[in-house]
């Protein structure tokens, strides 16, 4: 039952077996298939000579070249490390004032600060540092807690609210959710500080707008001024400036008066060196005299 | 479907139906807080839709002894519809995946529509559902085709087919609930897995007893293939899921690997997924639809014995290069490296011997677009084998690991390769299952063909580019040694690539549906007169059952 046949197109014999019509040729391996799998498997060969590779009982084959990658992987990095030491030790050792006026140091900031605030503050503050709704612009806006460069490395440090134990620590009460103000005085509040960055609708509803000033002094002032214009020891925002967190509009103030707010930067003492710390403070600097 | 089986094989298929309906019930019991209970109420309904189909037509006289002098293609047809489908539901699930990436906000802030929880519906749905399906129903019809043996019995083809799609809607739905194992194609929490071992296992005995008792003296080169497909999925499947459940009611488990030794296992599984079943599976279809659909001999039969133990030995060793620049020893990286390169030579053997068999038939390639999908899918099977042993290079590696192109790589093998061969098969054997003389219309497979190449190209090229920048972008220093662009700053020169990765995603989408319709309305054809049109018909009169 075994017919083998000669294809006439190829001029090869058949095996001899056919399967629902499928035949197949005995034609030898095309001689190109042999001299591919020799280079290949010679490859393959010298490949695991040379490198760390086949496994034996109590260890493996360290390879004739005595390469390993964890050693390889620790060089590069001690390489690079002593690459950036250059501008890095100097940003580590020496003051503010001294890096910020020296214009090649500068531009290491610049460089190195654009990668690393995008991936790591940028998520919040925006690429620009212009802010998003619920986080604030560090690009232009006055700072809460501060506009000195030490200051803002702290606040990198520590965080706010965060759970570093030296976090800085700031709340806005919840003034009508936890009964402090009434419905008509919370009103009267938020028509008042909507004044203080619009002075033109004082003029449309003078009278909650007088009743606001009052409670504002007896509720308010005490974290963000007298005059409204936030303080640094508090946290608390300035309430003047065209600068919004959480939306100027009167629903977005009635909300934060209603509600309290109690926004959290994460502490970055974990994540960056001090020198990268230091770096980053430099960078949103450097951002704000940009943009002011 | 029922009034196939025997009166013994329909108590059986009610013994098995009550069993698997008591599982649901205990499940669902057991489970009542946790999804654990929603799967139990789903496999509940399965088996007690089961019972009800079974027990109404328990009672039809039972089959003729004459069905034992043709071969059994009832789960075959079951499997082609089954194919279709799932290939429709878990492409589209890629094209929104796809849209997600380029377009966030598509989830419509629901958990379930989150692209952690889609993302594995498309693969599982393409890979499992789709492929699954394709390469159950064609195994089938080739085993019995080429050994002249029928099946061996009528019930344990309906298991496994139906086990298996049972499976995957626990899958898919799992999926949507959160469900998950977090392995990358073995998502699939513990109770999933077990009952997939159950339906596998009846699957390689179906495979054995077939052989058992074959007519023919030599196992045709599809069946090794289809053979190794199910014995090493088997292997992979029940090593890599080894996990000790939270409790029996609860549907979280954990693997029994940690570490670095749970990432070896995860990619020594993941790769051989590829490469048993979409590799090995695939070309058990190809080895077959090609040569019968091109009219043409194997090209050479000592090719195929050589590319087949070439790639059923390498391939195991293959895995780590998913690793490289790992926490996973440097040793093992090393071999996983070799391995890979040398694979390409088996590999191209293979596409080689595909493509050699089509000499004599390139005028049937140019005419016939059913064949033209086969012939385009060993090309494509070759580019990826060969990208593939590229990318394994440990310093090429270094630039395309974790980037888009590992995405545009995978695409090229799932729809140039796996995807194209299936839908060739599935042409060729549409008319030949339901015996129609031809597909309902040849213009809509010439549609579909430069849909589906239109699609696969636009989209691989796209992740090339997108690969290539990305890992470029992530390895560019500045002078100061430090990194040049921000993450957001690669996910923005991303976007456009994203966006054209959709839209080839799109048309390779249309493409399946245009072939779900073209086998719909074959099927809906009126019944050629004359069945000897049908090519397929055995050469000899099939010899039964036990005989």
């Amino acid at each position: 039952m075994e017919l083998n046949e000669r294809d006439k197109f190829t001029g090869h014999m058949t095996t001899g077996h056919e399967w629902n019509g499928i035949k197949e040729l005995n034609s030898p391996v095309p001689r190109v298939v042999w001299l591919f799998l020799g280079v290949f498997a010679t490859f393959g060969i010298i490949w695991t000579l040379l490198m760390p590779s086949w496994p034996g009982v109590s260890g493996y084959f360290r390879g004739l070249l005595g390469v390993d990658h964890r050693v390889a992987v620790e060089q590069t990095i001690s390489e690079a490390a002593a690459e950036k030491a250059a501008w890095l030790d100097r940003i580590a050792s020496e003051d503010f004032d001294a890096i910020g006026a020296d214009g090649e140091l500068m531009a290491v900031v610049r460089d190195t600060g654009k990668a690393l605030f995008a991936d790591n503050c940028a998520a919040c503050h925006s690429a620009g540092g212009t802010g998003n709704a619920g986080y604030p612009s560090i690009a232009a806006a006055p700072m809460m807690w501060g506009e000195d460069p030490e200051t803002i490395a702290e606040t990198i440090r520590v965080g706010i609210n965060s759970t570093h134990p030296e976090t800085r620590y700031a709340q806005m009460l919840a003034f009508g959710r936890d009964g402090m103000l009434g419905r008509a005085e919370i009103d009267a509040v938020v028509a008042y500080v909507e004044t203080l960055s619009d002075p033109a609708i004082a003029e449309a509803q003078p009278e909650p707008v007088a009743t606001g000033e009052r409670l504002f002094a007896d509720n308010c002032a005490g974290c963000h001024g007298v005059d409204a214009k936030g303080m640094v020891e508090t946290g608390a925002p300035d309430l003047t400036d065209p600068f919004w967190t959480y939306g100027g509009d009167r629903r977005s103030i009635r909300t934060s008066v209603y509600g309290g707010r109690q926004g959290v930067m994460p502490s970055w003492e974990a994540r960056f060196s001090p020198a990268e710390i230091k770096l980053l403070a430099l960078y949103v600097l450097d951002l704000r005299e940009g943009r002011q | 479907m029922i009034a196939d089986l025997t009166r013994t094989e329909r108590r059986w298929a009610l013994t098995i139906l009550s069993g698997l309906t008591a599982t649901g019930l205990a499940m669902a019991i057991a489970g009542r807080s946790d999804p654990l209970g929603v799967h139990g109420w789903v496999i509940l309904a399965a088996g007690l839709f089961g019972c009800i189909a079974v027990a109404r037509r328990f009672d039809l006289p039972e089959p003729a002894a004459e069905r034992l002098h043709h071969y059994y293609d009832g789960p075959t047809k079951a499997g082609i519809v089954l194919t279709l489908i799932w290939g429709v539901v878990g492409m589209a699930a890629g094209f929104w995946v796809a849209a997600l990436l380029a377009f966030p906000e598509f989830t419509f802030d629901a958990a379930w529509a989150s692209f952690g929880r889609l993302r594995p519906v498309h693969t599982s749905g393409v890979i499992f559902g789709f492929g699954g399906n394709a390469l159950i129903a064609t195994s089938f019809h080739v085993l019995q085709r080429t050994t002249r043996a029928r099946l061996p019995d009528q019930l344990s083809p309906w298991f496994v087919l139906l086990g298996y799609n049972l499976f995957c809607v626990l899958a898919a739905s799992g999926y949507l609930m959160g469900l998950t194992q977090s392995k990358e194609y073995a998502e699939p929490e513990w109770y999933a897995d077990i009952w997939l071992v159950i339906v596998w296992v009846v699957y390689f005995a179906i495979y054995l007893r077939t052989l058992a008792r074959r007519k023919e003296p030599h196992i045709y080169v599809a069946n090794w293939y289809y053979m190794a497909f199910i014995l090493v999925v088997a292997i992979l499947h029940i090593v890599n899921n080894l996990a000790v459940p939270v409790s029996l009611g609860s549907a979280k488990s954990y693997s029994l690997f940690s570490g670095v030794q749970d990432a070896m296992t995860q990619w020594w599984y993941g790769h051989n997924a590829v490469a048993f079943f979409l590799t090995a599976g695939f070309l058990g279809m190809m080895y077959y639809y090609l040569p019968k659909r091109a009219g043409r001999p194997i090209f050479s039969y000592r090719l195929s014995i050589i590319s087949f133990w070439g790639i059923t030995f390498m391939y195991m060793w293959a895995g780590s290069h998913h690793l490289h620049y790992t926490a996973l020893p440097h040793w093992v990286q090393t071999l996983g490296m070799a391995f890979s390169v040398v694979l390409l030579v088996p590999s191209w053997a293979s596409a080689g011997n595909a493509l050699m068999t089509l000499n004599g038939a390139w005028h049937k390639v140019r005419d016939d677009a059913v064949l033209r999908f086969m012939a385009l899918a060993a090309i494509f099977y070759g580019l990826t084998t060969f990208e593939g042993s590229f990318m394994a290079i440990r310093a090429v590696n270094s630039l395309s690991h974790y980037t888009d192109w590992t995405i545009g790589h995978v695409h090229a093998g799932a729809l140039g390769w796996a995807a194209m061969i299936t839908f060739g098969s599935i042409y060729a054997l549409t008319p030949w299952m339901w015996k129609r003389p031809r597909l309902y219309s040849a213009k809509l497979v010439e549609v579909h063909f430069w849909l589906a190449l239109a699609g696969t190209v636009i989209y691989v090229f796209a992740m090339w580019n997108s690969g290539v920048i990305q890992g470029l972008m992530w390895r560019t220093y500045t002078e100061n040694g430090t990194l040049a662009y921000s993450f957001i700053d690669s996910l923005v020169a991303m976007h456009p690539y994203y966006i054209a990765r959709a839209v080839g995603g799109l048309l390779f989408l249309l493409g399946a549906i245009v072939a779900a319709y073209n086998v719909a309305m074959t099927i809906l054809m009126p019944v050629s007169a004359d069945d000897e049109i049908a090519s397929d018909l055995p050469t000899q009169p099939v010899l039964a059952a036990g005989e």
